[in-house]
């Protein structure tokens, strides 16, 4: 936290209104859980048509907000506007503009590939012929076919991450919000839908993805927010963030942390030693 | 490491405390209800020692043998074994497996069940105070009934665990099992009959008469030979009573071996293995109307079919039949008991719903982030079970007219199954909008209880079934004296009044739900995935 350019010039004093034209804007949103308070105060505007990288490291509060700008967890304070409705006070018709990957929840897992998807379809209001059509996009696109019919309990960990993914994608978002989606998916999977959601946007759409991996964001997105401890300490265009630094150094400045190697020198030793 | 392993146990009973106050009330219920049923023991116990300790043995070991009996066989098929400490949780710690299983042994006696039956177990060797040697070989025997108890239960669900994981074993399992609890009946019956043949003496002989011999059996059944060894002692017979204890130490060692071998074999097959099924096509989806309500209405069809936990949750129905006829038969009602089948059955089914979205689990996020509608949703959920329940339910009624030969019955029974139906989905619909406790996650066997949930669900579920039982009163006492007294005109108002409350409550409890549910969805949400 020795950065000069750290929290301060990120937090100003006056926080502008919700920004009608941007994708995603969320104002002051606050969440405890107990004595812990996950988020304190987020504030961040998504354009529309980015590629939006949420970066941060564990227990920083990504998941929390996302939950919170999608719908799943009740905000204690602050706004959400997709596309200019405001979620909490309209949430029907913010959230048909949504689509959502969250992380750590289960699927309906006792039914097929193909199931899947036809349900997250018609829940979506959809008509019969549109989701048996897109259901045959998206099991190309996820390379999951030959799966169709096997029951999602049975798929592999990045297996159900594209399934969730194209259950996220059947209704044809205006943004999708994705909490982790690379992770346990193999390159081949995750460069394919990395290609998907790169035309997503090219056509119009948002995407905003959560992500651990820096090289990945610095490559795949165009904006991006590093958050840390329930607060954001950078955002704005991935150049603009990182600066003449890689995206990794430049979050590690922000975000501090990294100590000098010395300890666990017994581990070092165990092998000798036992 | 067996020290740890309780306190580990401890730790999260008193986590449970924190966690949630509807827990905690259960639990302070359950000890308190667990408390009465000891003092009542213990006084029994020592009044009946007192008075006459030969029958208060032969009692205390007939009891205790049921105890027993219950231990090992009412989690398979009911609530489930306490799953806190999940032995698979273990494996990657390297605990010697000796070391795990005494501690799992040890922990398992840190629950309120577990607790009042050691207390009781220990506690009812105080009949024989006046006799230090028999008191002390009833404490021995304490120890080894409730270790029988624990190990047993253990050893059951584990070597039985992999069987009931597939629905086809567990089905077959289950009518096993029902038949030798349908012999109960006639067998007492028959037994009785004995009794009054051969004495037709006073009272307390008569008991004496009846429990003597079969305490004699009892005694040297694994069951209860624990429970007989103060008896012996009391008598002075001293090779029974080593008789006695060699049984109870060799059913505690085999099942310790017994639990110590599955346990062994658990450990080292993944759960869900085996052939990964393939679904055809798209099932309901394709059948039903391309509505989100047909599609919630599609999925939970699906469940109902796929899912053993939900087939759990009804087993009891298709064996109503079997059951009745054998209580019909034993205590000689005949047929005329057939009449209940249908009001059970439909009470049952209406119930399967009532913690639908615990059987979701975080899956439900799906009807979150989509945002689907609480009137959606629950008709959703309402309609396969009515669409299932109401023809199964309909044939109950006819086959219990027909075998009771009460056909004049009909209007009643038919007035009081559509009651009892609708106004347990719709209540149902109610209170799962507002009442979510833990059950087995997906893919977990039906059979474990998750921690600190038997109390909560309990309560849960009495008091929805209070509200049944509240809303099914009018036409309960309508159908009743049609059909006792019989009074064939108050069976056609218990026909009208039966259909009104079933159509009533259903609109109105899907209604309070789904206005519920839209009210604190993303509530719901988090207190599913709170459960873990």
């Amino acid at each position: 936290m020795s950065d000069q350019t750290g929290p301060p010039p990120a937090t100003p004093a006056p926080v502008p209104p919700p920004d009608p034209g941007a994708a995603l804007s969320l104002r002051g949103l606050w969440k405890r859980f107990g004595q812990k308070i996950a988020v304190a105060g987020v504030d961040l505007d998504v354009p529309a048509g980015s590629f939006f990288g949420l970066v941060g490291p564990n227990g920083a509060g990504k998941t929390t907000s996302l939950s919170m700008a999608t719908g799943l967890l009740r905000p204690d304070f602050g706004t959400v506007h997709v596309h200019g409705t405001d979620l909490w006070a309209q949430p029907d018709r913010a959230k048909a503009t949504l689509g959502v990957l969250p992380d750590g929840v289960r699927l309906f897992d006792r039914l097929t590939g193909a199931q899947l998807l036809t349900y997250a379809g018609l829940l979506r209001g959809l008509d019969r012929p549109t989701v048996a059509e897109r259901t045959e996009d998206l099991l190309r696109a996820m390379d999951l076919v030959g799966d169709r019919d096997t029951f999602v309990v049975d798929y592999s960990a990045g297996m159900t991450k594209k399934i969730g993914l194209a259950s996220a994608m059947i209704h044809a978002p205006r943004v999708l919000v994705l909490d982790e989606p690379f992770e346990a998916v193999d390159p081949v999977s995750a460069a394919n839908i990395r290609d998907i959601l790169h035309a997503y946007v090219e056509d119009g759409g948002t995407v905003v993805v959560s992500s651990h991996v820096m090289d990945l964001v610095q490559r795949m997105c165009s904006h991006v927010a590093i958050i840390a401890g329930g607060h954001v300490l950078a955002a704005g265009t991935v150049a603009d963030v990182r600066g003449a630094q890689s995206l990794e150094d430049r979050f590690v400045d922000l975000v501090g942390g990294r100590r000098e190697s010395e300890g666990l020198a017994w581990l070092r030793s165990s092998s000798a030693s036992s | 490491m067996v020290a740890q392993l309780v306190r580990l146990k401890l730790t999260l009973l008193a986590n449970t405390f924190r966690r949630s106050v509807w827990q905690t009330i259960g639990l302070v219920v359950g000890s308190l209800y667990g408390l009465g049923v000891l003092v009542l023991v213990l006084v029994a116990a020592v009044a009946g020692g007192a008075a006459d300790p030969v029958v208060t043995g032969q009692v205390i070991t007939l009891l205790g043998a049921l105890v027993v009996l219950a231990w090992w066989v009412v989690p398979v098929f009911a609530f489930g074994v306490d799953a806190t400490l999940d032995p698979r949780r273990f494996v990657t710690f390297a605990i010697p497996r000796r070391t795990l299983l005494t501690g799992l042994a040890l922990a398992g006696l840190v629950s309120v069940p577990a607790a009042v039956t050691t207390l009781a177990a220990l506690g009812v060797s105080l009949a024989w105070w006046r006799q230090p040697a028999a008191l002390v070989a009833g404490l021995v025997g304490g120890v080894l009934a409730t270790a029988l108890c624990v190990v047993g239960s253990r050893a059951t669900t584990t070597a039985l665990a992999p069987l009931l994981d597939s629905r086809r074993y567990r089905e077959v399992l289950t009518v096993v099992a029902v038949v030798p609890l349908l012999l109960i009946g006639p067998a007492f019956g028959w037994l009785a009959d004995g009794v009054e043949v051969t004495v037709g003496g006073s009272g307390a002989d008569a008991l004496g008469e009846v429990v003597g011999p079969l305490a004699q059996v009892a005694g040297w059944t694994p069951l209860g030979a624990p429970w007989a060894l103060a008896s012996a002692a009391g008598e002075g017979a001293w090779a029974l009573l080593v008789a006695r204890l060699a049984i109870s130490l060799a059913t505690v060692a085999l099942a310790w071996w017994v639990w110590d071998r599955a346990l062994a074999r658990e450990l080292v097959t993944p759960r869900g293995g085996g052939t990964a099924a393939e679904g055809k096509g798209l099932g309901w989806f394709a059948r039903l109307p391309a509505t989100p309500t047909g599609a919630v209405a599609a999925r939970a069809a699906t469940y109902w079919l796929r899912d053993p936990r939900y087939a759990a949750s009804v087993a009891m129905v298709p064996l109503l039949p079997l059951v009745l006829l054998a209580v019909g038969l034993s205590n000689g009602a005949g047929g005329g008991l057939f009449l209940v089948m249908a009001p059970l059955a439909a009470w049952i089914l209406g119930f399967g719903i009532s913690n639908d979205v615990g059987y979701d689990n975080t899956a439900f996020a799906l009807h979150v982030a989509t945002g689907t509608p609480g009137r959606v949703d629950r008709w959703g959920r309402v309609l396969p079970v009515l669409a299932g329940g109401a023809p199964l339910c309909l044939a109950f009624a006819l086959v219990g007219c027909a075998v009771a030969g009460r056909w004049d019955a009909l209007p009643a029974l038919l007035g009081l199954t559509c009651g009892v139906l609708g106004a347990s989905l719709g209540i149902s619909s109610a209170v799962s909008a507002r009442l979510v406790y833990p059950v087995p996650k997906p893919g977990e066997s039906p059979f474990k209880s998750p921690q600190g949930a038997a109390m909560a669900t309990m309560l849960a579920q009495m008091a929805a079934m209070g509200i049944v039982l509240a809303v099914s009163l009018p036409s309960l006492a309508l159908a009743l004296p049609a059909i006792l007294l019989p009074q064939p005109a108050l069976g056609w108002a218990a026909l009208v009044v039966g259909l009104l409350t079933g159509v009533g409550v259903l609109l109105l409890g899907v209604r309070w739900g789904a206005r519920t549910y839209d009210r604190r969805l993303p509530e719901l949400l988090q207190q599913v995935m709170a459960f873990g």
